[in-house]
């Protein structure tokens, strides 16, 4: 069944949207910005508020109606590592009773990337929002090497640590600087032939299971994940390669 | 303007400040006793070292480069000699070294001519210095009362300082009064300060001295036209602290963000290299009349903000000792916090209001810098914009002095235009609006608020005591600050480190410590 954006009435089609055009505020201006929304497929458009920002930029806030709607059970999309996840208790039991020994995770961020806020929030002890890291997890050894690693020293570890996954995680993404950085990783893996022996995992604010898999990742993870959902996968994936 | 007073005991406080001093005690006693490939080469930065080779190596490393094995003796002495020798002019010599000439291989002169020259080379450079410091002084009685208060700070970090020029000049007109130039992702991880303006940077723009000149010049441009001072702000952080520091003093920038144990902690850098490279650092950012910003909001986006608000306070005391140690005084220690604590924590605005009075209360004269919500950021751009009219109130509230902007996008993108007006035409709206509440509020003296600040006090004291027992170093090395471990001989830099013989000797020092030390209330 087609559904289409709801402001306060079925099927109004309602949307609101805001932008900054390179140009002066006028009267003109405020026309061409709306009529650039008619443009974009629009049925109507009303300008509610432009503010000049400086030197000759305008945002623009907009109300607009469209007559398109979706069928969600037409869409595609791969949920693949976030569906249908465990609890902590959980996991550590599933771990327990399936593989039998702790599991053992080495992650950091890599490359120039300095951010852990990604890592730490899977990986320290504390975790994020109430949701546990990994070093709490009783059948989880969890390694963080924390920021800018190279990807080298982080493969030597893991082979050192007889790691079972490594987890990446990357949040600077200004010109495809997580892309490169992560795609390096897969391929020095592959080159030494030990990428079988890993589950490899992408994490980060911009990445997403399609986008892990297109670079040569096992799942990925982004917004709206936490630990449970990685430790999830790893310990199903591990459970079904035995 | 006034903050609410919480009435926080002063004998504890004074016990923090005597534990601090007790715990950089030590530290100091070794910085004294080594120096390190970047306190060298910002010493002949400030003799004159300019420039770098064909392949983009600069001047300064390459000289220092060649004095490996005898930079206990400080590398003034063979670049003075070198210049002497060859009868050239800083620039002359520095081309010379550039196309290959080793200054090493020079047999030392008279030594007493040699620090003539040094310290006739150093009364220009200081001179320069000064005069910058002296034309911001000017500029700001002139326009005494225009700079808001708190300084609203914005961050621009496109990579290119041309692209960085247009945002940051369209954010000083919008009201920003402060302006930070990023630094590219790496950078901080470089033993070297790359030459020239740059157009490609990841992450951020990286710090160059052209590049501080550009910005400088745009800035000033925007001062006069708006008749308000613009604030410039860089990092003197990572393995070239002092390097940035000079090339800072040099083209006027007025704030540098400089942390005590921030480079070990959150970019494993060394220890022992970032004791010594902080201390020479803020000893030249004190001479330049600059202001620096510390770096505790680091700690909370590593650990949580209601459980290790005392470590902040902790590194508050532990940057101040530092800091007075280099000879800054109180008015340029702009000691750093955030606004961090997880926005479903009932009265947790309380509880921050409470710690950003305590930090008010405790360093009365420090220009506090205060970071907005950046952990609990999430795509809900209309939940950040609701988190940081909150986070613009509280910092309004309590006094704060340095006030960076929260952007709604922050765990999106890098700002758009937009965002950073938003966020201006929020702070300024609240700042207004709520102008001088902090004045009309009392707290209750049973009240949550006044026994969350003593908690942290004493929390803060007990931290303070258990790392003047194990000794800072080995407080690092156990993981006491932002649960990150830190062995002392791990991390990077450590082989740019060196133990002074008994002849070092570097001019620069010579004349800063001859200069009176810092007064309180200075």
């Amino acid at each position: 069944m087609l559904i289409r954006p709801y402001g306060d009435a079925m099927d109004d089609g309602a949307v609101q949207l805001s932008f900054t055009l390179p140009a002066e505020d006028s009267p003109r201006v405020r026309e061409a910005a709306r009529r650039l929304v008619l443009a974009l497929g629009f049925d109507a458009c009303e300008i509610v508020h432009a503010a000049s920002l400086s030197e000759g930029f305008t945002m623009f806030i907009a109300y607009a109606r469209t007559s398109v709607g979706i069928d969600p059970d037409e869409v595609e999309v791969d949920e693949g590592a976030v569906s249908d996840c465990m609890s902590f208790e959980e996991i550590n039991r599933f771990i327990r009773e399936e593989i039998g020994r702790r599991v053992v995770v080495v992650g950091a961020c890599t490359g120039h990337d300095a951010h852990t806020v990604g890592i730490d929030a899977i990986m320290n002890m504390k975790g994020y929002d109430h949701h546990f890291g990994l070093e709490r997890y009783p059948m989880v050894e969890a390694h963080n090497l924390g920021a800018q690693v190279p990807n080298e020293r982080l493969v030597e570890y893991a082979l050192e640590v007889a790691a079972d996954a490594i987890l990446v995680s990357q949040s600077v993404t200004q010109r495809d600087a997580h892309r490169l950085n992560l795609t390096a990783l897969a391929e020095l893996l592959r080159a030494r032939g030990i990428r079988d022996r890993f589950i490899l995992i992408a994490g980060g604010p911009r990445i997403d299971n399609r986008l892990a898999g297109e670079l040569g990742y096992d799942a990925g993870f982004g917004k709206g994940t936490y630990a449970e959902h990685v430790a999830t996968f790893i310990a199903r994936r591990l459970a079904a390669r035995k | 303007m006034g903050a609410p007073r919480l009435g926080l005991p002063a004998d504890k406080i004074a016990l923090a400040r005597e534990l601090a001093s007790r715990i950089a005690a030590p530290v100091m006693e070794y910085v004294s006793r080594h120096t390190t490939v970047s306190i060298e080469r910002a010493t002949l930065r400030l003799l004159g070292a300019d420039g770098a080779d064909a392949r983009g190596v600069p001047v300064p490393n390459l000289a220092v480069d060649s004095l490996r094995g005898r930079l206990e003796n400080g590398a003034a002495l063979y670049y003075v000699n070198a210049l002497i020798a060859k009868g050239l002019t800083p620039g002359g010599l520095n081309r010379a070294i550039a196309s290959g000439l080793d200054i090493s291989t020079i047999e030392l002169g008279d030594l007493e001519r040699i620090s003539r020259e040094a310290h006739a080379l150093l009364e220009a450079v200081f001179a320069r210095i000064e005069a910058n410091a002296a034309l911001r002084r000017r500029r700001e009685k002139e326009w005494e009362g225009k700079a808001k208060s708190p300084l609203l700070y914005l961050i621009v970090a496109t990579g290119n300082i041309y692209e960085d020029v247009k945002q940051a000049r369209a954010a000083a007109r919008q009201g920003a009064d402060a302006i930070a130039v990023i630094r590219a992702t790496a950078q901080s991880l470089l033993d070297y300060v790359p030459h020239g303006a740059t157009t490609e940077g990841i992450g951020g723009t990286y710090a160059t001295q052209e590049n501080f000149r550009i910005m400088r010049e745009a800035l000033d441009e925007v001062a006069e036209e708006e008749g308000r001072y613009i604030y410039l702000v860089n990092y003197s952080s990572g393995l070239c602290m002092p390097e940035i520091a000079v090339m800072g003093a040099l083209e006027r920038l007025d704030m540098l963000l400089n942390d005590s144990m921030y480079g070990i902690l959150f970019r494993d850098i060394n220890m022992y290299r970032t004791f010594a490279d902080q201390h020479f650092s803020r000893m030249i950012i004190a001479a330049a009349d600059m202001a620096i910003n510390t770096g505790e909001d680091n700690y909370l986006t590593t650990s949580d903000a209601w459980e290790k608000a005392c470590t902040v306070l902790a590194s508050q005391f532990i940057n101040e000792r530092f800091a007075l140690a280099a000879g800054l005084p109180h008015r340029l220690i702009g000691l750093g916090h955030a606004f961090e604590m997880n926005p479903g924590m009932k009265n947790g605005f309380l509880y921050e209001l409470a710690q950003a009075c305590m930090a008010r209360e405790i360093f009365p004269d420090c220009p506090l810098k205060y970071m907005p919500p950046t952990k609990f950021m999430s795509g809900d751009i209309f939940m950040g914009y609701a988190m940081n009219t909150m986070f613009n109130l509280l910092s309004k509230v309590s006094g704060q002095s340095i006030h960076l902007l929260g952007m709604l996008t922050e765990a999106i993108h890098n700002p758009f235009l937009q965002d950073r007006y938003l966020a201006l035409e929020n702070a300024m709206y609240v700042m207004n609006n709520a102008a001088d509440l902090g004045d009309e509020i009392a707290f209750r003296e049973d009240g949550m608020i006044i026994r969350r600040a003593l908690e942290v006090l004493n929390q803060a004291v007990s931290f303070l005591e258990e790392v003047d027992r194990l000794g800072l170093f080995e407080a690092i090395e156990r993981g006491l600050f932002a649960e990150i471990k830190r062995p002392r001989l791990g991390g990077k830099g450590l082989e740019g480190v060196v133990r002074k013989s008994p002849a070092y000797w570097n001019p620069v020092l010579e004349r800063m410590e001859n200069r009176p030390a810092a007064k309180e209330g200075d």
